[in-house]
């Protein structure tokens, strides 16, 4: 069983509240990074750790700590990015709602080693209860003295402020949050330049997902080093996957990264197999963006390898056999899904959430999710899914911000998987309203792969 | 700072963006804008047509760029090497890019006052497919009158903002916005305002398609058959120097316009009065027919030279056809 930092008592009665949270040894990182540590050796730490960033592009975050413009006089500013709205991905929403204060207590740590003095929790405006839940820990905190002026007579102040979001995905951009904190319309930015260098109110600016700042109190309490020693590779430490789908037991599971994906999907530790007794005929591993993969490739990669929960091994084979981490939002299907179906219902959520700023999203998500909703209803042509994957190419990498790639790898890497159910979606059109295409070919054993001599 | 456009060098002050450096050489490799506008800081960036590719970042770091960068809002670094038309990956983009803008665009070039004038026609002549593949309703807004002198034609917008950043920058005050998001976000006022002030009717000149039209102008005549005159007045507006075009079928001045530049965008911003209600002859101190590219529709019956013989033999009219034909061909 892997070792729990984030969630380790999360089962602890009261833990939301401050004085448990503080018995069981919470804001220990606050007091050694104020009272023994410089704002430079908690980055280092966090540097040493090897954390990258949990928000899904897997950035890692002492390296954007340390990308952060200080210029005089001038303020900086942390963001916490909690406008948590990926498909299949709630792990904040959890940690925010049962563990409030690992988040306070991970934002006063990071906000002290980058210099700020106003940080910003930025979260999603249909999580009202953990606004409230939020917003009454920081309370907690300000009267206990970890937030306000003076933490803890260091002379480091910190005001802590919850901002609720207007519910739109698009804000979970990072340029796109500044700018609905700013109290604009939340679209992108076009970068160059990045928030480190102007962010919020044109100050240099680090957003950091929630996991990400949580993150940061076990490598501080138990130094970087420690922390990097979990995980694999370049993965390490621990990383909250939120499980849904056809499980036995879906839920918000914390792993060691480099936990085999077989594992994480059948053993009853965490997810328990599939419900019903059921054959597994798709993942998609991190939330709806990241390309979707069929059962025999999430489970070993193309070298007839075991896949593992981590961001390289998830990656392994590129976009032709791999997908990503993403945000961790893990979605298992069985094989009474509908993959069609499925990539229609993501289209269609890209496409309702594009900002209509650039062109090619705009449009492009729009259309993609006209022409899927027609494979769907059984009105398909053989020639859509080449027509689906030349649109999805003329979207990927031609946007401001990546809403158009995660628009455009779930349709895809669906058509490439799954192609030949989309063709039994167009032949059998009528078939394709009332049933389903079932489990397949998609579970069989991948082909040795060739020798090369 | 020397930076190489499709082979061709050129030295551009720092900060200079790549779509500016091309505009500094001119001619063929000058990637095409539909949102950008030098004049409105912050514009650009949003329609992608100008992407281009960066095959060497700069001289101290070689390495390309991962993706198409937008031209317009990428600035240039020392030693910079970047294709446009030599890249077939760009020619591909721009292709998508083209077929997205007209999606949702009507097409209704024939009743549009725009037409001929319309720089996505123009994109589309140069940079798109000749059929569409998008089967599906487009989606349709009813004609509003965002002002007593301008309609909005939303059906036709290409959601350049272009007309948000005139109005937040060279008028007084804002009055219209993007509502909405996606596909189905839309220009439209605060409700029950209209958007009346000295230079609202810039945003007819920089609007790019037919979506803002003027409405003394609405449907009195195709720009291919009124005669462009360039004219000056006195204007007592501190910020307008009345330096316009006027455009003339027969005797009558049936609209005002800004000058445009090469590519498209005006020169000085006109006040309304101007505009609008200066549209004798009298008012105007004219000062000589105004310069039209021997390419666009509107120098048609114009002709500053005697029309070459069509005659095959002709060595001139021959060459002249071939670069035609490379032109074409080039797609």
């Amino acid at each position: 069983m892997g070792r729990k930092l984030l969630l380790e008592h999360i089962n602890v009665p009261g833990i939301n509240t401050f004085d448990v949270y503080r018995s069981k040894g919470g804001y220990a990182s606050v007091e050694k990074a104020l009272k023994t540590m410089s704002p430079e050796a908690v980055v280092e730490e966090v540097k040493k750790s090897g954390l990258r960033g949990r928000g899904g592009a897997g950035f890692p975050t002492g390296m954007k700590w340390s990308f952060l413009a200080k210029p005089e006089g001038v303020a900086r500013y942390l963001v916490c990015n909690a406008d948590e709205s990926e498909p299949g991905t709630f792990k904040d929403r959890y940690l925010m709602t049962y563990i409030p204060h690992l988040l306070i207590e991970g934002m006063i740590t990071s906000s002290f080693a980058l210099g700020a003095n106003t940080s910003f929790i930025y979260v999603r405006g249909e999580m009202m209860p953990q606004i409230r839940i939020l917003e009454r820990a920081i309370a907690e905190a300000k009267a206990k003295g970890f937030l306000g002026k003076n933490i803890l007579g260091s002379g480091y102040d910190l005001e802590l402020y919850v901002q609720p979001g207007g519910g739109a995905y698009i804000c979970g951009e990072e340029t796109a949050l500044l700018e609905s904190l700013e109290g604009k319309r939340g679209n992108p930015r076009i970068k160059p330049p990045f928030p480190a260098i102007a962010g919020l109110y044109g100050c240099p600016t680090v957003v950091n997902n929630v996991e990400s700042i949580a993150a940061v109190v076990p490598i501080i309490n138990e130094g970087g080093d420690e922390y990097a020693k979990l995980g694999i590779g370049r993965s390490t430490g621990t990383k909250l996957i939120s499980a849904g789908g056809n499980l036995k037991k879906p839920g918000v599971y914390e792993i060691d990264l480099g936990l085999p994906v077989e594992e994480f999907l059948y053993s009853d530790e965490y997810c328990g197999g599939i419900a019903n007794g059921k054959r597994l005929k798709a993942v998609v591993a991190g939330g709806s963006s990241v390309p979707i993969l069929p059962a025999n490739l999430i489970l070993k990669t193309l070298n007839n390898e075991p896949r593992l929960m981590s961001y390289e091994s998830l990656a392994d084979g590129g976009f032709v056999s791999g997908t990503m981490m993403g945000s961790g939002g893990f979605i298992a299907y069985d094989e009474d899904a509908c993959i069609v179906r499925n990539t229609w219902n993501f289209a269609r959520f890209y496409h309702h959430e594009s900002c209509g700023q650039c062109s090619p999203c705009r449009e492009g998500t729009g259309w993609m999710e006209k022409v899927l909703h027609r494979l769907e209803h059984g009105h398909g042509k053989m020639s859509d899914m080449d027509l689906l994957v030349d649109v999805s190419k003329k979207i990927e990498g031609n946007t401001i911000c990546p809403l158009g790639d995660a628009a455009a790898w779930p349709v895809a890497s669906a058509i490439r998987h799954f192609r030949d159910e989309f063709e039994w979606h167009v032949s059998n059109g009528a078939e394709a309203v009332t049933r389903n295409y079932g489990l397949a070919h998609y579970a069989d054993p991948l082909p040795k792969p060739e020798v090369v001599a | 700072m020397k930076v190489t456009i499709d082979g061709i060098p050129v030295e551009v002050e720092p900060g200079t963006s790549i779509l500016n450096a091309a505009r500094q050489i001119g001619g063929d490799i000058v990637p095409p804008a539909m949102c950008y506008y030098s004049k409105l800081e912050g514009s650009g960036g949003k329609c992608r047509t100008c992407l281009v590719q960066v095959s060497k970042g700069s001289e101290k770091d070689p390495r390309p760029m991962p993706k198409l960068v937008a031209s317009c809002r990428t600035t240039v670094m020392d030693g910079m090497e970047v294709k446009n038309i030599t890249s077939p990956e760009v020619i591909e983009a721009r292709k998508g890019v083209v077929e997205m803008l007209l999606i949702n665009h009507p097409l209704d070039c024939p009743v549009c006052d725009q037409a001929g004038e319309c720089h996505l026609q123009d994109l589309g002549f140069e940079h798109g497919a000749v059929k569409t593949r998008y089967e599906f309703d487009r989606r349709t807004f009813d004609k509003v009158d965002i002002g007593d002198k301008i309609q909005l034609h939303m059906t036709r917008c290409i959601l350049c903002y272009r007309c948000v950043f005139t109005a937040d920058q060279i008028t007084n005050t804002r009055l219209h916005g993007i509502l909405n998001r996606g596909d189905h976000s839309e220009i439209s006022t605060y409700i029950s305002k209209a958007v009346d002030n000295d230079f609202s009717g810039n945003i007819i000149d920089v609007c790019p398609v037919g979506a803002l039209t003027d409405k003394t102008f609405r449907f009195k005549n195709r720009v291919w058959f009124t005669k462009p005159v360039e004219a000056r007045r006195d204007c007592d507006h501190e910020k307008c120097k009345g330096e316009v075009t006027l455009w003339y079928k027969g005797e009558d001045v049936i609209r005002v316009t800004a000058r445009k530049d090469v590519y498209g965008e005006v020169e000085d911003f006109i006040c309304n009065t101007c505009r609008f209600d200066k549209k004798k002859t009298a008012d105007w101190v004219i000062e000589g027919p105004r310069k039209v590219s021997h390419k666009s529709v509107i120098s048609s019956n114009h002709y500053e030279f005697t029309p070459l013989p069509v005659v095959k033999t002709n060595p001139v009219l021959m060459e002249a056809n071939k670069e035609q034909f490379e032109r074409d061909t080039r797609l």
